[in-house]
């Protein structure tokens, strides 16, 4: 294994680092677009010059949920891939910057539908609501390019499995291609859906549209979505955290089989989306909300394994007591301290995800703001914060610098503004939504209902607890921005952690990739033939293009 | 592979515990009929003004305390968008939309149900407590979505 001082090789960085500044560029926007929703939502606050509520909550949508993610998460994996499996070759870099390029020109394309009022329809565009074809058109580029990174990724990884034949591979390597496996297979469905329906019925070559086989190749692609974005941050717990704080890894073919099982379980489970929706039957949503607790497995596995490795730390620091190697650990480290936090929001935020998956539970709180609640804890918390702490170390180790004291402390500080913001948004958006209160919508009494206006006390408390998530917005761009360009030159490394003595030799059988696709695809087989070909079977007659904004 | 001791104790338990809870909501969902909104029913969206029961919208009375509540939704209103309902009455609620996906939900109870073009939804609620419920589109539809809305009364007999 390579460890110690490894560096990026400069021009790999470079590929990295561009992406992270796109998305960096997407945080600062989507989130002045959610400071200003919270802002509308609390009632006190109008947008000026006629601008919808709707254009902004789509804008933070696709920034947030799609170009943040996107962007960072491929930057992230083309620097893990280079430091664990070697410098890129020119052939794989060049493939990146295209890829790149195709995911910036069509986030650019995507936004600029937006901004001009042609795209209201949300980054979940549910025809028949109809946007311009741009907007379609932009996504598809977005897509193509992150599958032309993915192959290039699959091609390093290639190249290394040739050069060292029987060997394991390096696993944050191993962890990026299963993150890139799972992306290529579920994006499959967005991609059929944009190509085959919405693309030609925007530009007027096809009249109707099947509405419900369109959500439904959504949803096949949204739910294994959300693990894309947290594959990356558990990369982060298992491979580089314990590195960090001192310690080992504590196995690493568990953390292989943890990889394996969501590859497995992430995608064929898009009907718990769909629960309350009528034309699929319950029998087919119930096999598919088992398919989606699968993953608790994983998790499960994960929350274990990240504990073990704090614990093992701390004993061998001379911890006693139950919990006393809790004291061992470098709290005032941004690098340590960011991702930390975050896993302490996913217990919250995976137990809100179970009620979300729950065949009747989900009924009482469908589409209320609680939902909105649950993935600012999932994606706007644990992931993101994970991110913040993996850009600590990544961006002074890809421009050569190093981060100061003042800017770990301004990190810190950014992490428990970021907690407090979120523990007063996301616990009012909870509790607002079991009382009824709807998700994307903008200020309303809805004729002065009294059940609506018990929600807006509620919708104050978000208001403040979205103002100081932007507070804590504007300081991780100020820790970026420095770590970026103004901090002193120095070597930054690259924490790879090392897998503790005592663990056993990881089988090859994870690198068996036929056998895992192969699972998956049976298991996708199995979860959609039957209600897919039912909707088509039945189909009542498609529906024309809404313009409704 | 191996598994620490631990590991498997605490995989044991989580995993046990996991089955149990599917085995509830199969229960629940099999053997009590609690299924979540799922009528499977079809309509041509752009005839439902013509299609019964919703070429008549409103409260049907169907027998000994039963009814039927059938509420037709468009951009960006529910038709009727007043309702009186008996208390106790056991309520079939079918909607469906004229042009785009909307929602359907009684804040306040576990009416909450997707509308979309081409299909029936269709959920049965006893109402048992007097008062009175809003209900709201919470699948966004368009400029005037956080607009549509409707109420229901529910009244001593």
């Amino acid at each position: 294994m390579m460890n110690g001082t490894w560096k990026v090789d400069a021009r790999d960085g470079k590929l990295a680092m561009a992406h992270i500044y796109v998305a960096f560029v997407a945080l600062a926007l989507g989130g002045l677009a959610g400071l200003l929703q919270v802002l509308v939502r609390s009632g006190k606050f109008e947008l000026p010059a006629g601008i919808s509520y709707y254009t902004i909550l789509t804008t933070h949508g696709v920034l947030l949920g799609l170009v943040l993610t996107t962007f960072f998460i491929i930057g992230f994996q083309f620097a893990a891939v280079s430091r664990t499996a070697g410098t890129l070759s020119d052939r794989v870099r060049f493939w990146g910057w295209i890829g790149f390029w195709l995911m910036t020109i069509g986030t650019a394309i995507t936004a600029f539908y937006i901004l001009i009022g042609e795209a209201s329809v949300l980054y979940t565009f549910y025809a028949p609501l109809q946007a311009h074809a741009g907007f379609y058109i932009g996504l598809t580029l977005v897509v193509v390019g992150s599958w032309i990174s993915g192959f290039a990724m699959f091609a390093h990884y290639a190249k290394w499995k040739k050069a060292h034949p029987g060997q394991v591979s390096p696993l944050l390597t191993f962890m990026s291609v299963v993150n890139m496996v799972l992306w290529l297979v579920c994006s499959l469905g967005v991609a059929a859906t944009v190509l085959f329906q919405l693309i030609p019925w925007s530009l007027g070559y096809v009249d109707r549209i099947n509405v419900l086989v369109s959500r439904t190749l959504f949803w096949y692609f949204g739910h294994p979505l959300v693990y894309f974005w947290l594959l990356p941050a558990y990369m982060i717990w298992y491979a580089i955290i314990p590195k960090i704080i001192g310690g080992k890894m504590f196995s690493d073919s568990l953390a292989r089989m943890s990889f394996i099982l969501f590859l497995i379980f992430s995608i064929p489970v898009g009907f718990h989306h769909q629960l309350v929706e009528p034309g699929i039957d319950p029998a087919w949503k119930y096999l598919q909300v088992v398919l989606t607790f699968m993953v608790v497995i994983p998790s499960l596995m994960t929350a274990f394994s990240m504990f073990a490795t704090f614990e093992m730390y701390g004993r061998s620091k001379g911890a006693t007591g139950l919990f006393g190697w809790l004291r061992k650990l470098p709290w005032g480290d941004a690098r340590f301290f960011a991702p930390f936090i975050g896993m302490l929001f996913f217990i919250p935020a995976g137990a809100g995800g179970l009620v979300n998956a729950s065949h009747q539970l989900n009924q009482v709180v469908h589409n209320t703001i609680w939902v909105t609640g649950h993935f600012h804890l999932t994606l706007a918390t644990t992931v993101v914060l994970t991110f913040f702490g993996g850009a600590y170390w990544l961006i002074p180790h890809l421009t050569g610098r190093v981060m100061t004291k003042a800017m770990n402390r301004l990190a810190i500080i950014q992490t428990i503004v970021w907690s407090i913001g979120m523990i007063f948004m996301s616990s009012a958006m909870h509790f607002a939504g079991l009382l009824g209160a709807p998700r994307r919508s903008a200020f309303s009494t809805y004729g002065d209902a009294p059940q609506a206006l018990e929600w807006i006390p509620y919708q104050i408390a978000q208001a403040v607890g979205g103002t100081i998530l932007f507070i804590g917005i504007i300081l991780v761009l100020i820790i970026v921005t420095n770590l970026a360009f103004f901090a002193p030159k120095g070597e930054t490394e690259f924490p790879v952690a090392e897998v503790a003595e005592q663990a056993e030799r990881t089988p090859l059988v994870f690198e068996n990739w036929k056998l895992w696709i192969g699972i998956a695809v049976v298991l996708i087989l199995i979860a959609y033939t039957v209600p897919f070909i039912d909707m088509i079977q039945n189909a009542p007659p498609g529906s024309k293009g809404f313009k409704l904004w | 592979m191996h598994m620490h001791k631990y590991e498997k104790i605490w995989l044991f338990f989580g995993i046990g515990s996991l089955f149990v809870f599917l085995a509830v909501l199969g229960v629940g969902a099999f053997a009590q009929g609690t299924q979540p909104p799922s009528c499977l029913t079809t309509i041509d969206p752009e005839k439902v003004d013509q299609t019964p029961p919703f070429d008549k919208p409103g409260l049907v009375k169907t027998g000994e305390n039963e009814y039927q509540l059938n509420i037709v939704a468009s951009a960006f209103a529910y038709t009727p968008n007043q309702v009186e309902i008996p208390k106790g009455a056991k309520v079939t609620i079918n909607v469906a939309t004229k042009d785009v996906i909307h929602g359907f939900e009684m804040a306040g109870t576990n009416v909450n149900m997707m509308v979309e073009p081409g299909y029936v939804s269709s959920y049965t609620q006893t109402f048992d407590k007097v008062g009175e419920y809003v209900i709201l589109c919470n699948e966004y539809c368009g400029a005037g979505h956080h607009l549509m809305t409707a109420k229901v009364k529910v009244v001593e007999q």
